[in-house]
């Protein structure tokens, strides 16, 4: 029922619950412990997908996280539904329901495999070279179908329901990898007492030991059977209070001083997962010490179509048959550069597989391997190559030749009927975490690899990952890199006896099989997820490339979600051979994390939602929100943007705040505004350095409005500076800025002025600001202000007072935004509802209106009040805004005061800010427009400044534009253009200041 | 994440500490005295070391205070890190301890 293809006896597979599950919406028989892989093959389905860019018909490959072939799509509902998964990952569940990618209409008959015909259109790099003609067609037409065609799975359309979790964990000594140097590196350092975390991407801890054979053929570990070790050594460990076994977790990235990410799966093997448990979770581990036991991958041999469906791994295939009980075929052919492979093929034969050649690429196969295989009666070749194969869907033969050292073919080309091909071109140590900690890799002659050397981290490898390939000699190396580790974090722990000799046994083959003179046309495959031939790599050295850096970027070889696991060394092997060059001398590529894809969800963890970012609100805000308020973002704050009356929109109650701010008074939440004390004996020593204005003269109970400069002369921000006490200043910033304006004080005064006296605090959220700004505004407050005289004489524009608003101690100022007589009340902000309500409350009678953010924004532009960040964007002066009169260019020294003595600071044809008039009063224009000479200019335009800011006033019922123009100051009265999306707008360029130029509303 | 040793606070993650570029550049004492290629030289020309760099770190969400480290570039491992005002450690180069 589960299959036809499963052996009667063996595997880690749970034989009493069999499991339904879908691929494609066929239905099928698995069962509990196999991999979406193992059950379909269980049933002879190999066939699981199209390659990325020729849609070829593509099966399994390998066993593990480095399949680059069968990624499917795994759907619980709409919203749940992963693509991209590797089928030999995915844990099968009842009612799994897997769908394969990148085909259309079906898996088995793919439109798109008209690319494999058309791949002389996409060689390396085609992208630069086809499709570039006509050129409109590219947007139109090349692009869209290429993006449609090359492709992996499609991302689900609706938001994810699930949870994801984070930790941040400690430990002794992380070990990474849970096969067997993993296990007794473990043992080893918990043996000692320090605190262990073992991962494993895996369901079930044992890595290759769960692909031995379990029979009497399988290996033996201290005097019992690997599996009996495998299961006490676990129980050990679990017992272990001081360790943490994390299955199902991948250490997918190595960061700096040792913190290695890890990614738990928690869920995605459940049938019905529990909706309060997180899907995954992100672990961020910080080590004492790192013991690296990623194991080693086996590499495919390189040869005309090696990437037919039923083409794979020998060790693959192993770990089907004894993994999972699962036979991969019926009559197999094998081709080998390694001695391993053999125990698949003896294997194999065992369990009934007819094995119809082995094929040796090496000239002699004289191991403990090969000879049992003789001994078992299986045909061996040695000096063989493969020229190619034959099958659509499924590979039906391959035809081998022996070939002499100059590729001569030696006696004629046998073709073997089959419907497996295993291959082997030996292990590549898995260095990708490694190289991820910038540790350094060596070439080693005899492992034919790149290998570890020094490490950047305190960190280890241990058993295959660095070269160590014999079960004894691995479980020796982890157990002494597990002791070394313990021992390096403090821990008792014996050295170890000895330290395993790297192994020659893997060595393997590198790059593609010689082929006779004659053989071409067939693609070898290199890398089979990015679709990368030896005809790829070849045009890339043919045209010059000859870093391995830049081949790989060229031919996307090693890239992408893969990061080469299969391919790499083939690949370095293939450009050695090219150019001429030992595989040393040709370089390694760098690895990038993740080591296999992590989802978004696992990076966002609990900071999606409301907890994305934390929200800034004012004392008011709820006031605000009761009266209709509609909000805005500015940085984390919410601001009141503007409070529609029923059936108002934006336009008309923005219109009607600022008219009753213009004629009675409105009232405005300021609270967000920035604030700083600057206090201490050398208070306005610092402030005299700090900010480009002069500041003695500055009498206690006045304000002055203050430009901040950056060290290079431009702007950085504004802010309305009161003088509170001789040695005493409540400075003021933009609200986006406090932090960055605070930064920039402590910085200078701990590292440049260390000698002053003076201490800096931010005050933003003690102090809420209540603004009242209108003609009746001071008539407002008179009901309200205790111990305050508010008369013009004893309280000016730009003064401060302290006294009582409401029974609350305030500082008072008398300042404006919106060039009315205006008034901002500070209380402390426990204070600040109950005092806005009183005021509220008080100003009834007086026509008091609440305003927000938009009407602030009209009402200030109407007088030409800049905004920071607005009308300035890094490059623009005190000078160029009209700021000019603010610098105290006496002063010796200041902030920015050498950088505005450039030249090209004072220069005529800066931009300057003036205000625009559209010759049409209706039209307003975008922030941004560009703004150009006079209308008819011959094409192409060049700009001579853009608008900053731009609204509709009320008050003068026509539109406003503030621009930062070239030389503006200048151009006063002159017509300009503005380039819109609409064709040109003519434009007069007028004073900046468009309503009471003489300030007489300010004053009164 | 960086693990990074504030001189006053001791050793805590990167999280809470905010870079502050090239160390020991100090501003001019008369900034007007200063030739324009020197001015230019001081706003915007760094260093770009491969090995050990003197740089500024502010622990803002600690102690608030500015200090300074030695950070090897090739590895982020740091040297030492030190107060404002002391002079940077010797480094000679060599192989280069973890942290």
């Amino acid at each position: 029922m589960t299959g036809s293809f499963r052996a009667a006896t063996g595997g880690h597979i749970d034989r009493s619950r069999a499991l339904r599950f879908s691929f494609d919406g066929r239905s099928f028989a698995g069962l509990q412990g196999d991999s979406l892989a193992s059950a379909l093959l269980a049933h002879g389905v190999h066939l699981f997908g199209r390659s990325f860019k020729y849609h070829r018909p593509r099966g399994i490959l390998a066993a593990g996280a480095e399949e680059p072939n069968a990624l499917v799509t795994v759907r619980r509902d709409d919203a749940r539904c992963t693509p991209n998964l590797r089928a030999t990952q995915v844990e099968l569940y009842e009612g799994l329901e897997a769908h394969s990618q990148n085909r259309w209409p079906s898996l088995a008959f793919d439109v798109g495999a008209v690319n494999d015909l058309l791949s002389p259109l996409f060689p390396a790099g085609f992208y630069y070279k086809t499709f570039m003609w006509p050129r409109s067609a590219w947007k139109a037409l090349y692009e869209p179908y290429i993006r449609a065609a090359a492709g992996l799975g499609r991302a689900p359309a609706h938001a994810d329901p699930d949870r994801y979790s984070n930790r941040y964990a400690h430990c002794d000594v992380l070990v990474v990898g849970a096969g067997p140097s993993g296990l007794a590196a473990a043992l080893a350092a918990a043996g000692s007492g320090a605190r262990v975390i073992l991962c494993d991407e895996q369901a079930r801890f044992g890595g290759s030991l769960l692909a031995e054979s379990a029979d009497a053929h399988g290996p033996a570990i201290q005097g019992e059977a690997a599996a009996a070790w495998l299961a006490r050594s676990i129980e050990s460990l679990r017992r272990n209070r001081r360790v943490t076994l994390l299955p199902r977790t991948t250490a997918f990235g190595y960061f700096p001083h040792n913190m290695i990410a890890l990614n738990q799966r928690l869920t995605d093997h459940l049938a019905n997962p529990q909706a309060s448990l997180p899907r995954e979770r992100c672990w961020q581990v910080r080590a004492q010490q790192v013991v690296l036991a990623t194991g080693a991958i086996e590499r495919p041999l390189v040869f005309p179509g090696n990437d037919r469906p039923g083409i794979m791994l020998a060790a693959a295939a192993r770990s089907f048959l004894n993994r999972y009980a699962v036979i991969p075929g019926t009559r197999a052919v094998m081709i080998t550069a390694c001695d391993e492979a053999y125990r698949a093929a003896i294997e194999l034969h065992q369990a009934g597989v007819a094995i119809a050649m082995i094929g040796d690429v090496r000239a002699e196969a004289d191991g403990a391997w090969p000879a049992a295989a003789r001994r078992a009666g299986l045909p061996v070749q040695t000096q063989i190559t493969v020229l190619g194969t034959r099958g659509r869907l499924r590979v039906k033969a391959v035809q081998l030749a022996r070939v002499d050292a100059d590729r001569g073919v030696i006696g004629g080309i046998q073709t073997h009927a089959c419907d497996l091909v295993l291959m082997s071109g030996g292990f590549t140590p898995s260095v990708h975490l490694y190289s991820q900690s910038r540790g350094k890799l060596v070439w080693d002659e005899t492992v034919q690899s790149f290998i570890p050397a020094q490490a950047a981290e305190r960190a280890r490898s241990a058993g295959s990952c660095r070269g160590v390939f014999s079960l004894a000699a691995v479980l020796e190396d982890g157990a002494g890199a597990g002791a070394a580790a313990a021992r390096d974090a403090g821990f008792a722990a014996a050295p170890a006896a000895s330290i395993p000799a790297l192994d020659a046994a893997m060595a393997g083959y590198a790059g593609a099989l010689p082929q006779p003179q004659a053989a071409a046309g067939s693609k070898a495959f290199v890398d089979w997820q990015n679709d990368v031939t030896t005809r790829d790599l070849a045009l890339a050295t043919r045209e010059g490339f000859v870093s391995i850096e830049h081949i790989k970027r060229y031919t996307t070889a090693g890239m992408a979600t893969d990061q080469g696991k299969t391919s790499n060394l083939n690949a370095l092997g293939f450009v050695s051979q090219r150019l001429d060059k030992a595989i040393a001398e040709v370089g390694l590529t760098t690895f990038r994390m993740p080591y296999t894809p992590v989802t978004f969800g696992s990076f966002a963890g609990f900071a999606r939602g409301d907890l994305f970012e934390p929200v800034r609100t004012t004392p008011i805000h709820d006031w605000a929100a009761r009266h209709g308020a509609v909000f805005e973002d500015v940085g984390l704050w919410k601001r009141a943007r503007h409070f529609p009356e029923v059936g108002e929109d934006m336009h008309t109650a923005v219109a009607r705040e600022c008219r009753a701010v213009r004629s009675t008074c409105g009232i405005f939440d300021a609270s967000t505004l920035g604030k700083i004390e600057v206090v201490g004996r050398d208070a306005v020593t610092f402030m005299n350095r700090i900010y480009a204005n002069a500041w003695n003269s500055l009498p206690v109970g006045r304000c002055r409005y203050g430009v901040l400069l950056r060290e290079d002369g431009f702007v950085l921000d504004d802010g309305v500076v009161a003088r509170t006490a001789e040695d005493r200043f409540h400075v003021t910033t933009t609200t986006g800025a406090a932090p960055r304006v605070l930064a920039l004080m402590e910085d200078y005064l701990q590292t440049e002025w260390p000698e002053l006296r003076v201490w800096l605090t931010s005050t933003t959220e003690q102090w809420a600001v209540i603004a009242l700004q209108g003609p009746n505004s001071r008539r407002v407050l008179q009901g309200v202000a205790e111990n305050i005289d508010l008369s013009a004489e004893a309280m000016p524009h730009m003064s401060v007072a302290q006294g009582r608003v409401c029974g609350v101690p305030a500082l008072l100022f008398r300042v404006s935004f919106t060039g009315e007589l205006g008034f901002e009340v500070n209380v402390p902000s426990d204070y600040a509802i109950a005092v806005w309500e009183a005021i509220y409350q008080a100003g009834a009678p007086h026509g008091i209106t609440p305003y927000g953010t938009e009407a602030m924004h009209v009402l200030r532009a109407e007088k030409g009040y800049i905004i920071v960040g607005q009308e300035t964007d890094g490059t623009a002066t005190a000078d160029d805004v009209g700021l000019g009169w603010a610098v105290g260019r006496n002063k010796p020294d200041f902030v920015g005061k050498r950088s505005l003595a450039r030249p090209a600071m004072s220069a005529s044809d800066r931009k300057q800010l003036v205000g625009l008039f559209t010759a049409d009063p209706r039209i307003v224009l975008e922030e941004g427009t560009q703004v150009t000479q006079a209308p008819g200019q011959r094409l192409p335009l060049r700009p001579i400044g853009h608008v900053t800011s731009s609204y509709h006033s009320a008050i003068l019922d026509r539109s406003i534009a503030l621009a930062l123009v070239a030389g503006g100051r200048a151009r006063m009265g002159q017509t300009l253009s503005a380039s819109t999306a609409h064709g040109e707008v003519p434009v007069r360029v007028t004073s900046p200041v468009f309503y009471d130029p003489d300030g007489t509303r300010l004053n009164g | 994440m960086l693990l990074i040793a504030c001189p006053y606070c001791g050793t805590r993650p990167e999280l809470e500490f905010v870079y502050g570029g090239q160390a020991h550049l100090a501003r001019p004492k008369d900034p007007a005295a200063i030739d324009a290629q020197d001015w230019a030289d001081f706003l915007y020309v760094r260093d770009n070391t491969r090995g050990a760099h003197a740089e500024r770190w502010r622990h803002t969400h600690g102690c608030g205070r500015f200090f300074n480290a030695l950070r090897d570039t090739t590895t982020d491992h740091f040297i030492a890190t030190y107060r404002v005002g002391e002079p940077p450690p010797v480094f000679t180069g060599g192989p280069k301890a973890a942290p």
